[in-house]
C-alpha cells in the first residue's frame, strides 16, 4: 500500500519534471533565436510559433493532466470549446481590423 | 511634499461647483452616514461581520450581491429621471444641466446599470438558488466567491465616491478612445470609470469561473446535465459566457490605462495606435455580455412559468439547445455594434445574418414558454405577471433588433434614441422584470417570509407602464433622427414625445418608491407572511424542498435525483419531505475576512491610482495580495456541524411541516399559505 503510493508519487513527479525541463527548453529556444540573430525573421517568426503552441501542448499534458483517455473527456471538451472561442475571437479580430485597414488604405 | 502624500487630491475635488453636485453628494454621504448610525442603533456591528461580511455562505452572498445592486439601481434610476427631465424642457434652450453634466449622467447611468445593477443582481440570484438547485452545499470555492463580492462592491463604492470627490467620465458607458484618452479627457473621470470596470470585470471572471465548477462537480447524484433546471442550465451558460467575454474588457480597460498612465499608444491617434482595436475587443466583450445579462431572464421564466402554470416545462431539451445555440452565436455578431465604423459591405453583411440567426432560438423559446402556459392551471401571481409583459414587450423588442441587424436600416439610425429605445427594451423586459420576478419568487425561501401581494402588483404596473411609456415614443424620435446623448435640440417635433417619455421616468420612480413600501410592509407584516413549511408556490425544483429560510447547510442528505422535477415528482408520489433514519456530521466552509480585506484593499489601490497617490495604490496591491497568500496557508478552512445538531434542526422544521396546513391553488396569495401546497387534483 505504501509502497504503491510511493510509486505514483515518483511518477508524479516524473512527469512534472519532464514538464518543466521541456517548458524551460521551449522558452529558451525562442529568447536564443532572437538573442543569438542567426535565423532569417520569417523563420525566427515559425520557429516562435511553433514553440509556443509545442508549450501549450506540455502545460496540458504534464501540468493539467489532460490526455485523451475517456476520463478526461469533459476536461477535453472544455479545451475543444476554449479553442473555438478563441479562434472566432483572434480570427475575427485579425479579419475585422485588416479589412479596416484595408478600407483605409 | 503634498503631492506625495495626497496625488492630485486637493479641495478643488469637492462637488461644490454646482448645486446639484453638492445635493447628490450630499444624499450620498448621508445615506452612508444613517446606514452606519442604523447598524449601531440596532447593535448590529457584530452581527454583521458574523454572518454577513465574513461569512462564505452562498446564500448570503447572494443576499449582499442583491443589495448592491438595489442602491445602485435607485442612483441610475433617479439620474434617468434627471436625463428625461433635462431633455423634456431642452427645446432651443439649454436646460439645468450642462452639458459636460449631462454627459456624467449619461455615462453613471450607463456604467451603473449594467456593471452594477444589472450584473450584481443576477449574480446574486444565482447565488443564492443555483447550488440549491443543484443539490450542492456550497460553490466550489466559498472563499473566492467572497472575494468576487468584494472586488464589485468595490467597483460599485468607487462609483459612488465618484459623485463626492473629482468628477466622473463624460465616455459614456463604452469609453471609446481616442476621446477617453489623455489628451481629450485629461481629469479623473477616465480613471474612475477605468478602475470601476476593472475590479468589477475581475471578480466577474471570479464568479463564471466558480458558478461552472460548481456545476460541473457538485450536482447532487443523479443529477445528469440533463436533469438540471433551466436556471441552472443558464447559470452554466452564462458562466461560460463570462469566462470567455469578461477577459477582453480586462484587457482593453487595462491598455486605456497603460496609455493614460504609462504614455504608451494602443489607442491614440499618433504613433500607430488603434482605437478600432479598442472598440473591437469592447465589443467582444459587450455583445455576449447582453447575454449574459438577458439568459438569466430567460432562466427565471422558464421556472416561473412552469411553477405557476403547474406543468412540466414544455420543451426542455428545445430549451436547452436554445440556450447553448443562443450562448455560441452570442461569440460569433459583435461587429453589428460597429457597423458604421469602416469595413467593408461584405464584412457587415455576414454580421448582420449571423445575428438575424439568434432570434431563432430565441423565438423558439418564446414558443416553448407560450406551451408551456397552454392547458396549465395558471396562477396570475406577480412573477407570472412579469413573464406575461416579458414575453409582449421583448418580441417588440427582438423584432427592432433585428431590424438593427441589417446594416442598411443601421446606417439610418444608429447613435439616435431608436437605438436606446431598443436595448431599453430588451434590457428592462429581459433583464430587469427577470430579476424583479426572481426576487419576488425567491424572496420567500430566502426569508421565510412572501412579499407583499399587492404591493408587488403596484410595482409591476409602474415598471411596465413606466417602460412602455418612457421607451415607445423614443422609438419615434429615434426613426426621426434625434441623436442620442443630447442634451439641447432644436426640432419642435421631438417636444411632445419626450414629454410622455419623461411621464414614464416619474412612473418608475414611483415603482422605486413601491419597492421601498413593499418591503417596509413585508418586514413589518412578516408573521402573517411567514411560509415556514418552504414551499409556498408549489415548485417543482430542489430549493422549495427543505425549510425557509434554509438552513446553513441547505439539505441535511443530499438528495438522490432520478428525472427532471424530481421534487415534484415526489410530492407526487408523496414521497417528499420524508426524514432520514440517520443524519451525519456536515462540514461546512468557516467564516473568512479574506474577502471583506480585498473589498477594502482593491477600493483603495482602485481611488489611489485614480488620484496618483502611488503610496497608497502600493499599499492597497500589497494588502490584497497579502491577505490571499496568507489565506493559501490557512489549512483549518471548514468546520463540522454535528449530527445531533441537524437532527434537531430538522425534526423541528418536520414537525412545522407536519402541522401546516396544505391550501389549496387559489389560496396562495392568502395568509392562509404557510408554505405547503396542496397538489390540484
Ligand atoms: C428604469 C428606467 C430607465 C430609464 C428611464 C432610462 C433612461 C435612460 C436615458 C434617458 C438614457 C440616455 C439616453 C440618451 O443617450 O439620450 C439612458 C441610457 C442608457 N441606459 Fe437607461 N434607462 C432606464 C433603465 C436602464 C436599464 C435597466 C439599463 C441596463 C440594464 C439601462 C442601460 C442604459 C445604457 C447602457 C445607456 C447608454 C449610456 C450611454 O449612452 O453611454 N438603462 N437610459
Ligand atoms: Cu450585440
Amino acid at each position: 500500500m505504501n509502497d504503491d503510493h510511493a510509486a505514483e508519487r515518483r511518477q508524479e513527479l516524473h512527469g512534472y519534471i519532464i514538464g518543466l525541463v521541456s517548458a524551460i527548453l521551449l522558452s529558451a529556444i525562442p529568447f536564443a533565436g532572437v538573442m543569438l540573430g542567426l535565423l532569417s525573421p520569417a523563420a525566427l517568426i515559425w520557429v516562435i510559433a511553433v514553440a509556443g503552441l509545442v508549450q501549450v501542448i506540455v502545460h496540458f499534458r504534464f501540468f493539467l493532466h489532460i490526455d485523451l483517455s475517456r476520463s478526461h473527456r469533459d476536461d477535453l471538451q472544455l479545451i475543444l470549446f476554449s479553442l473555438l472561442i478563441v479562434v472566432l475571437m483572434v480570427g475575427g479580430t485579425l479579419w475585422v481590423l485588416t479589412n479596416q485597414r484595408h478600407m483605409m488604405g | 511634499m503634498r503631492h506625495l502624500l495626497f496625488g492630485n487630491l486637493g479641495y478643488d475635488a469637492l462637488p461644490f461647483y454646482s448645486a446639484i453636485a453638492t445635493g447628490a453628494a450630499s444624499v450620498v454621504v448621508l445615506g452612508a452616514l444613517a446606514v452606519l448610525g442604523f447598524v449601531t442603533w440596532i447593535k448590529g456591528w457584530k452581527s454583521l461581520w458574523i454572518d454577513w461580511l465574513t461569512s462564505v455562505d452562498h446564500k448570503r452572498i447572494g443576499i449582499m450581491y442583491v443589495v448592491v445592486s438595489f442602491v445602485m439601481l435607485a442612483r441610475a434610476v433617479v439620474e434617468a429621471a434627471v436625463m428625461r427631465s433635462q431633455q423634456a424642457v431642452a427645446y432651443n434652450n439649454p436646460g439645468f444641466i450642462p452639458p459636460e453634466h449631462f454627459a456624467q449622467l449619461f455615462t453613471t447611468h450607463g456604467t451603473i446599470m449594467i456593471f452594477f445593477m444589472a450584473m450584481p443582481f443576477l449574480i446574486g440570484i444565482y447565488n443564492f438558488a443555483m447550488p440549491l438547485q443543484i443539490g450542492a452545499r456550497d460553490v466550489s470555492f466559498p472563499a473566492m466567491n467572497s472575494i468576487s463580492l468584494g472586488l464589485t462592491s468595490a467597483g460599485a463604492v468607487l462609483m459612488m465616491i465618484s459623485l463626492c470627490i473629482g468628477k466622473f467620465s463624460t465616455g459614456g458607458w463604452t469609453g471609446y478612445p481616442p476621446y477617453t484618452e489623455l489628451s481629450f479627457s485629461p481629469g479623473v473621470g477616465v480613471d474612475y470609470w477605468i478602475w470601476a470596470l476593472t475590479l468589477s470585470s475581475i471578480g466577474n471572471t471570479m464568479t463564471g469561473i466558480n458558478f461552472a465548477v460548481t456545476i460541473y462537480k457538485k450536482r447532487a447524484p443523479g443529477m445528469t446535465l440533463f436533469r438540471m433546471p433551466l436556471f441552472a442550465w443558464t447559470a452554466l451558460c452564462i458562466s461560460i459566457l463570462m469566462i470567455f467575454a469578461m477577459p477582453p474588457l480586462t484587457v482593453a480597460t487595462l491598455m486605456l490605462a497603460m496609455d493614460r498612465y504609462l504614455g504608451m499608444h494602443f489607442f491614440t491617434n499618433e504613433l500607430g495606435g488603434n482605437m478600432m482595436n479598442y472598440i473591437n475587443m469592447f465589443w467582444l466583450f459587450g455583445h455576449p455580455e447582453v447575454y449574459i445579462l438577458i439568459l438569466p431572464a430567460f432562466g427565471v421564466y422558464s421556472e416561473t412559468i412552469a411553477t405557476f402554470s403547474n406543468k412540466r416545462l414544455y420543451g426542455y431539451t428545445s430549451l436547452v439547445w436554445a440556450t447553448i445555440s443562443i450562448a455560441v452565436l452570442s461569440f460569433t455578431v459583435w461587429l453589428h455594434h460597429f457597423f458604421t465604423m469602416g469595413q467593408d459591405g461584405n464584412v457587415n453583411a455576414i454580421f448582420g445574418i449571423a445575428t438575424m440567426l439568434i432570434a431563432i432560438p430565441t423565438g423558439v423559446k418564446v414558443y416553448d414558454w407560450l406551451l408551456t402556459m397552454v392547458r396549465g392551471r395558471i396562477r396570475i401571481s406577480v412573477p407570472m405577471l412579469y413573464a406575461c409583459a416579458f414575453m409582449v414587450l421583448f418580441v417588440v423588442g427582438g423584432a427592432t433588433g433585428v431590424m438593427l441587424a441589417n446594416p442598411g436600416f443601421d446606417y439610418q439610425v444608429h447613435n439616435t434614441l431608436f437605438l436606446v429605445a431598443h436595448f431599453h427594451n430588451m434590457l428592462i423586459p429581459g433583464l430587469l422584470f427577470g430579476m424583479l420576478s426572481a426576487y419576488h419568487y425567491w424572496f420567500p425561501k430566502a426569508f421565510g417570509f412572501r412579499l407583499h401581494e399587492g404591493w408587488g402588483r403596484i410595482i409591476f404596473g409602474c415598471w411596465v407602464g413606466g417602460f412602455i411609456l418612457a421607451f415607445m415614443p423614443l422609438y419615434i424620435v429615434g426613426a426621426l433622427g434625434m441623436p442620442r446623448r443630447s442634451q439641447e435640440f432644436f426640432e419642435a417635433v421631438y417636444r411632445p414625445y419626450l414629454w410622455v417619455a419623461l411621464c414614464g421616468a416619474l412612473l418608475v420612480l414611483c415603482a422605486l418608491a413601491s419597492m421601498v413600501i413593499q418591503l417596509w410592509t413585508s418586514i413589518r407584516d412578516r408573521q402573517s407572511l411567514a411560509v415556514p413549511a418552504g414551499d409556498p408556490w408549489n415548485g417543482r425544483t430542489l430549493e422549495w424542498s427543505i425549510a425557509a429560510p434554509p438552513p446553513e447547510y441547505n439539505f441535511a442528505l443530499i438528495p438522490q435525483i432520478d428525472s427532471v422535477d424530481a421534487f415534484h415528482q415526489a410530492k407526487k408520489q408523496h414521497t417528499a419531505w420524508r426524514a432520514p433514519e440517520h443524519y451525519y456530521d456536515i462540514e461546512l466552509p468557516s467564516n473568512t475576512p479574506v474577502g471583506f480585506v480585498c473589498c477594502v484593499a482593491s477600493g483603495v489601490f482602485g481611488f489611489a491610482l485614480t488620484w496618483h497617490v502611488w503610496w497608497a495604490v502600493l499599499l492597497g496591491a500589497g494588502v490584497f495580495f497579502g491577505a490571499i497568500i496568507t489565506r493559501s496557508f490557512n489549512r483549518d478552512t471548514f468546520r463540522i456541524i454535528p449530527a445531533a445538531e441537524i437532527r434537531e434542526t430538522e425534526e423541528r422544521w418536520l414537525l412545522t411541516l407536519r402541522e401546516s396546513p396544505a391550501i389549496a391553488n387559489d389560496a396562495m396569495f392568502t395568509t392562509a399559505n404557510r408554505g405547503l401546497v396542496r397538489e390540484p387534483v
